[in-house]
């Protein structure tokens, strides 16, 4: 690979795990808080309410939550509905079932009807774990951003998808976020201010940009510790919103640093390296190395054993990373 | 309120909006818009609470239809223009590029009267029960209706809905099945039969009601019943036997004019079957 110059250890900022919780919790915590603050909120599940951690908007505002069964997309045209009159559905089941199984409900009458209906999605990616590939998408960020006006969000932790949650209440249309099962590290204070559509820069670098999505963001912290006692500067970058992109930022960074690194717990076609291979092909082509499920379905394993299994994680990104690096010209 | 020789009369109108326009647009579903011209119209004219001059998409103390079949957007278009919703010689500009009438009924163009986009089968009972389901939370005590194809009981999300809407009893919808017996590959005893429908959705929870939907005093009586009757725990289904090309002789009686559109001479013949009551487009 090509040497960087200059190379030293330098001052990273350093982020602590304040705890370690599942992202479903922090949307289920938000969604209750909303059933509070919001009397427009509804909520909707398929018969996965304790999964989607939905119980306590369930139970404290019980004439606002609908259990719909199983029946997905049925649950997908009843949220629609909702919106007349001015009620803003959540639905909520896991991400196989919230896309892939309804993709044309969500089509007709929610994108194409510009419905403000929020469709939440748990159990994304690889760490759902031991229920295998039936039930592990990895082509959900690509089906919903290929729908016109869709917005598609993928929190990194508990506070993140906490303030997701809230955020996309406020926002009029539809949007598709996505959180996952495993308990992960949490990091994002909670007072850390969360706009639709802006990224958010964890670390500064000047050698490589490594843009990370979901649970990829704590690993990619940690590949920019191991990369740092290497030598080598890496700027981490939190695109949570995927669609719309934060193309200033993510142009910004990679006018920089000359190469780019995506990281995502989702199949390599569609998803956020797609994004932003799209983005830098039009505008300003550098190098760039995928951190994703490379074009296959997953299997049963523990989650920690099939991120590594896929190649979704913090080693990866250093290799990742080092290789990209070593593509500029 | 028009009594039912005026609906009759406006009827006629509409059948005759229905021919011009599939005939000017040279695409279009004209079998199945005519059979339910007299529903749409007897819902538009006489029975449903609603506001055509200040449409807004909440629809708060009005009567709400949804048009789950969305490809007889013909006599959907004609009913909402002839009653104001939008002006009626925009209805010359269906299935045109930039036109607000797209083929299938869509919101983006925001066509008054339009509250969401279907087409694509099987999923308006579903959006019915959240705009019930909002009413309630709203108590607002005016209804839902949502009409089917009969062809389109064969998606599976329409039982989803008929499951959800009987057991839980949302009894603020009305629903309506355009009972004509046809499809597009042909009679749905032979595509894929329906079987007894009547004991089918009484069977999900449902009260059935019969009627003949091309029959405008049937069709007015049957509306108010079912009106009067809603809101008693039991979701009300009326099963309207029509036919489809009703109107125009050569269109009945096959399933053939399902999709098809008329050339000039035909249009010419079809038209002479309709009397021009409230003026051409």
């Amino acid at each position: 690979m090509k040497e960087v110059e200059n190379r030293e250890i330098r001052q990273m900022k350093e982020y602590k795990i304040i705890d370690k919780r599942d992202t479903r919790s922090g949307f289920g915590e938000a969604l209750y808080e909303l059933g509070q603050s919001n009397p427009n909120v509804v909520a909707l599940c398929a018969d996965l309410t304790g999964s989607l951690k939905m119980n306590a908007f369930a139970d404290n505002f019980p004439e606002r939550f609908f259990q719909m069964g199983i029946a997905e997309a049925n649950m997908i045209g009843t949220a629609a509905g909702l919106t007349i009159g001015g009620y803003i559905p959540f639905t909520g089941t896991f991400a196989n079932f919230s896309t892939a199984r309804v993709y044309d409900q969500i089509r007709q009458e929610v994108a194409y009807s510009e419905k403000n209906v929020k469709i939440c999605a748990s159990h994304a990616g690889i760490t759902l774990g031991e229920d295998g590939a039936t039930h592990q998408t990895l082509e959900d960020i690509g089906l919903m951003k290929m729908l016109p006006g869709m917005t598609v969000i993928n929190p990194c932790d508990f506070n993140q998808t906490k303030q997701a949650t809230k955020a996309i209440a406020d926002h009029i249309g539809p949007v598709y976020l996505r959180f996952g099962r495993p308990v992960v590290p949490n990091f994002i204070t909670d007072d850390q201010e969360f706009e639709i559509g802006k990224a958010l820069k964890l670390i500064d670098g000047k050698d490589v940009s490594i843009f990370a999505t979901g649970h990829l963001v704590w690993e990619a912290l940690e590949a920019a510790k191991i990369l740092n006692r290497k030598g080598i500067s890496a700027e981490v970058v939190n695109i949570h919103t995927i669609k719309p992109l934060d193309e200033k930022a993510v142009l910004e960074s990679a006018r920089k640093t000359g190469c780019i690194v995506t990281a995502e717990e989702h199949s390599l076609n569609g998803g956020l390296g797609d994004s932003v291979a799209q983005l830098m092909a039009r505008n300003f082509p550098v190098p760039q190395e995928y951190v994703a499920v490379m074009d296959s379905f997953g299997q049963s394993g523990t989650p920690a054993e099939l991120m590594k299994q896929y190649g979704l994680d913090a080693g990866h990104i250093v290799a990742s990373a080092e290789k990209a690096i070593g593509r500029k010209v | 309120m028009p009594d039912n020789n005026s609906l009759r009369e406006i009827a006629s109108q509409v059948r005759r909006d229905i021919i011009r326009m599939v005939n000017g647009a040279k695409s279009g579903h004209p079998g199945g818009s005519l059979g339910c011209a007299d529903l749409l119209t007897a819902l538009y004219f006489e029975i449903m609470d609603h506001d055509p001059e200040n449409f807004d998409m909440d629809a708060a103390n009005q009567d709400v239809f949804i048009l789950s079949n969305g490809h007889i957007s013909p006599v959907f278009y004609s009913v909402l223009a002839r009653n104001g919703y939008f002006p009626v010689k925009e209805l010359a500009t269906f299935r045109k590029l930039h036109s607000r009438l797209q083929g299938h009924p869509a919101t983006m163009e925001k066509l008054p009267g339009v509250r969401v986009a279907s087409g694509s089968l099987g999923q308006g009972l579903s959006f019915s029960i959240g705009v019930a389901r909002a009413k309630t939370l709203n108590e607002d005590d005016k209804k839902v209706f949502c009409l089917m194809g009969d062809g389109e009981l064969q998606e599976g999300q329409v039982w989803e809905a008929l499951m959800h809407i009987g057991s839980k009893k949302v009894d603020n919808i009305i629903g309506i099945v355009d009972y004509n017996g046809k499809q597009i590959d042909g009679p749905t005893d032979e595509v894929m039969p329906l079987g007894n429908l009547k004991l089918k959705f009484e069977a999900f929870g449902w009260t059935v009601l019969e009627m003949n939907g091309n029959d405008m005093d049937d069709v007015v009586a049957t509306l108010r019943h079912a009106k009067t009757l809603s809101g008693n725990e039991e979701p009300i289904m009326i099963l309207m036997t029509t036919e489809m090309g009703m109107g125009v002789d050569f269109m009945m009686g096959t399933h053939k004019w399902h999709g098809a559109a008329p050339n000039d001479e035909q249009r010419d013949n079809a038209l002479s079957q309709l009397e021009e009551t409230l003026g051409d487009y």
